[in-house]
């Protein structure tokens, strides 16, 4: 089935280019490579090793890693049953349930931030009892990171997995379900491996937000090396402080990172996302 | 990164008033863009209002940052006619560049303690910001607060053990505001600016680390005439008198 659709999206053979298109694509391209090819030609090629052995950046992208696939996690966990509940059962509200978990795609990521402060703060509406009850306190702590980053990313998962639920023939599922199937086992069992690619696709999105997460992380979080940290805000303040280079070597990683991820997946796996 | 939103809001208000503006009737008609130290958001803004009263027709708009970030936009070529910097660095930054000329110090200030009021930690002075169980925040040292605030714990022999740097005075303060830290250095000016919201305490390795703020106007302002005229109503007895009122040190 799938073949058959890339096979009608393809170029047919005989058909003319239509400049109309190609030209506003072309544009499109250079729009959003060329900021980055400036990136990559104002690198300090020379000394971006050392730049990049530093303590502060080494600790950084790990600080970064961890912390993105921490909320990809978590993202997971909660996001794929999440997609579930909004593609395949309905209730009264349901849309507009949808468009409120989605909200932080929109929401400039520090007013997430200061949100986040306002609800998990040691003065927060849940934060307070958190305080004095458990004597947990979340701002500047790196799992304050996870939170923010798996806050701001968790709607690119569950739009991603509602999309593929939505795509999947849910025939299967019937079938599945005539046949004295449990519905969680069904989901295991039949739906989760159907929708896989889209779990996967909307796992990368979700981590590649996740790592490049600033104005949450920076809000909830704070920046302090080793422990909040991360890539973005750590090329935030040598920007900041006047030192371009490290802030360009530091970039320059961080889009390596972004665009290995992107590649080794897309080709495999984007490609089975259901539009 | 980006530019942050009230750099963004101050270069798109001159450009709105810029190209409004194009009869040229009034002489002055054309904005004054005034990049500012975060710390100045209150006094500026009152001078500018004074200001503006004292030249009708004028307007004055602000952009107020860490000054290390408004350093960096003019040497990107933000349209900035006046530059005013906490700390000797970032306008370093920008006469070396050619970028702003004269310099001159037009205030001085100083570092306090700021805790959420009611000061439920018992913070005394710089020695319990050593203490791990309080939640502490300060400048990163690469903004002039930052130097200050290390100059100041060099002074006191003391290792800060800080839960987060910020990266401007303004999000330090916010921090306390909110409730969320314990205990933070910010300037004296700051913690008079949000009286109420937070406490002050004085400290004494605070005479160590004053900080001197710098005044110039830039080298490629769009409005040098006005940018000057700025400089010269900060300088003059009315503008002092506002930033003393602030908390400012004078210079002499």
């Amino acid at each position: 089935m799938r073949r058959d659709t890339a096979a009608r999206r393809g170029p047919r053979p005989g058909c003319g280019l239509p400049l109309m298109l190609l030209l506003p694509a072309a544009l499109a391209v250079a729009f959003l490579l060329l900021p980055l090819m400036a990136l990559i030609v104002r690198t300090p090629w020379t000394t971006l090793p050392q730049l990049l052995l530093a303590e502060d950046a080494r600790q950084a992208l790990q600080l970064s890693l961890v912390c993105a696939a921490s909320a990809t996690l978590i993202c997971l966990v909660l996001g794929v049953p999440l997609a579930w509940v909004l593609a395949r059962t309905d209730f009264p509200g349901r849309r507009l349930l949808r468009a409120l978990v989605t909200v932080p795609l929109v929401l400039p990521p520090v007013v997430g931030g200061v949100a986040l402060l306002l609800l998990l703060g040691r003065r927060g509406l849940l934060g307070r009892y958190l305080d004095t009850g458990l004597g947990i306190s979340l701002p500047f702590t790196t799992a304050a990171v996870v939170v923010a980053e798996a806050f701001v990313a968790m709607p690119f998962l569950v739009i991603a997995v509602e999309g593929a639920l939505r795509g999947s023939d849910q025939r299967y599922d019937d079938a599945a379900a005539t046949l004295g199937a449990s519905k969680l086992m069904v989901f295991r069992r039949v739906t989760l491996p159907l929708i896989a690619p889209g779990v996967l696709a909307g796992s990368v999105l979700c981590f590649a937000r996740a790592l490049g997460e600033f104005g949450a992380t920076i809000t909830f979080a704070g920046s302090f090396p080793g422990r909040t940290q991360t890539m973005p805000t750590a090329i935030y303040t040598a920007l900041e402080s006047g030192d371009t280079d490290g802030a360009l070597a530091l970039s320059v990683l961080l889009l390596a990172v972004s665009v290995a991820v992107l590649i080794s997946l897309r080709d495999r796996w984007l490609s089975g996302v259901p539009s | 990164m980006t530019p942050r939103p009230p750099a963004l809001a101050a270069l798109t208000l001159s450009l709105a008033l810029t190209a409004c503006g194009s009869g040229a009737e009034i002489s002055g008609a054309e904005p004054i863009t005034v990049f500012a130290a975060a710390s100045l958001t209150e006094a500026f803004s009152r001078i500018g209002a004074d200001f503006e009263e004292a030249h009708p027709g004028s307007s004055v708009v602000f952009s107020f940052a860490a000054s290390s970030t408004l350093a960096q936009q003019i040497l990107a070529g933000a349209p900035a006619d006046v530059f005013a910097a906490a700390s000797p660095v970032p306008m370093t930054t920008l006469t070396r560049a050619g970028r702003a000329t004269a310099p001159t110090v037009f205030v001085r200030n100083r570092l306090q303690i700021a805790v959420p009021p009611g000061n439920h930690a018992q913070v005394r002075g710089l020695s319990d910001f050593t203490r791990p169980s309080l939640k502490i925040a300060l400048c990163a040292p690469q903004v002039p607060c930052g130097a200050a605030t290390e100059k100041a714990f060099n002074a006191a022999g003391l290792v800060p053990e800080p839960d987060t740097l910020e990266q401007d005075v303004k999000a330090v303060l916010a921090k306390v505001t909110l409730g969320e830290v314990d205990a933070a250095l910010v300037y004296r000016t700051d913690v008079l600016a949000a009286a109420g919201v937070v406490d002050g305490i004085a400290f004494p390795e605070a005479d160590k680390a004053v900080n001197d703020y710098f005044l110039a106007t830039t080298a490629e302002a769009p409005n040098a005439a006005g940018g000057s005229a700025f400089v010269d109503y900060v300088l003059s007895a009315r503008g002092q008198r506002v930033l003393d009122d602030a908390g400012f040190d004078p210079v002499t």
